[in-house]
């Protein structure tokens, strides 16, 4: 026997209330994030071997730029979900849970504004 | 009625000898974990970048601190071994590789891999 609402039914959010777009934006940025480490490492290899120049017009070419902003933009975001999920899993008060799911989402979102402005500075420069 | 805290809870992870697939599933989650850290040390570097090259040598000297390379090496192959872990739950995610012995063959399949694509990053990245 069948106790939900058609309505309810019709949403399908279940008992999480947020329908499955937490789990389907974590595959969508986990797929994205597959062809842009390879962005990352090119970034971090630069960064910490090459001459101050080279790095700078690196980042600055478009493809480069475009590469590292979609890379920031997705892995922020995929860092909080799955921080988001273990919290959830190990933490049982609900006041802390809440806290500490906020404070993650927050954080990351100021993380992510950081290295945007730090790659937009640096077109400045170059 | 008091509610008595201090029964015995089941299960009890900790004494059971895991098989290799639970163990490189909790890896994937630390992994993750340190991961998301490991994005601070990123905003480091790329602020770095921005705040020109006397900030950027400065960095440059810091990250070339053999401890502090032995850390960047060991992110860049947690990195490896969570995209690795995570090609897999997307494999699951297609409904497909749950029986054992696929599982286990996948299990050596990503610890192999992860390996291989660090050392291929080390070789030609190296300098």
């Amino acid at each position: 026997m069948d106790y939900r609402t058609p309505l309810a039914k019709v949403r399908g959010l279940g008992s999480a209330k947020a329908g499955t777009s937490h789990w389907w934006m974590q595959r969508i940025t986990a797929v994205a994030l597959i062809p842009l480490s390879f962005w990352l490492i090119s970034f971090l290899d630069l960064s910490l071997n090459a001459p101050y120049q080279q790095t700078v017009e690196w980042l600055t070419s478009p493809l480069n730029t475009v590469c590292m902003v979609a890379w920031v933009l997705a892995v922020f975001y995929h860092a909080a979900m799955g921080l988001q999920v273990v919290i959830e899993d190990y933490v049982a008060a609900e006041g802390v849970k809440i806290v500490a799911v906020w404070t993650v989402n927050l954080s990351f979102l100021m993380l992510a504004l950081a290295a945007l402005i730090a790659v937009f500075r640096t077109l400045l420069i170059g | 009625m008091a509610i008595n805290n201090n029964r015995p809870i089941s299960p009890h992870l900790q004494v059971y000898k895991q098989p290799l697939t639970g163990i490189l599933s909790i890896t994937h989650r630390m992994t993750g974990v340190l991961l998301s850290a490991g994005l601070i040390l990123f905003v480091y570097i790329i602020y770095s970048v921005a705040g020109g090259s006397n900030t950027y040598a400065a960095m440059q000297v810091y990250m070339n601190l053999w401890l502090v390379k032995l850390i960047y090496w060991g992110f860049i192959y947690a990195l490896f071994f969570h995209l690795c872990h995570g090609v897999r739950h997307l494999i699951w995610d297609a409904g497909k590789g749950f029986d054992r012995d696929t599982l286990n063959r996948y299990a050596l399949i990503e610890l192999g891999g992860s390996l291989v694509l660090t050392l291929i990053t080390l070789i030609f990245t190296y300098e």
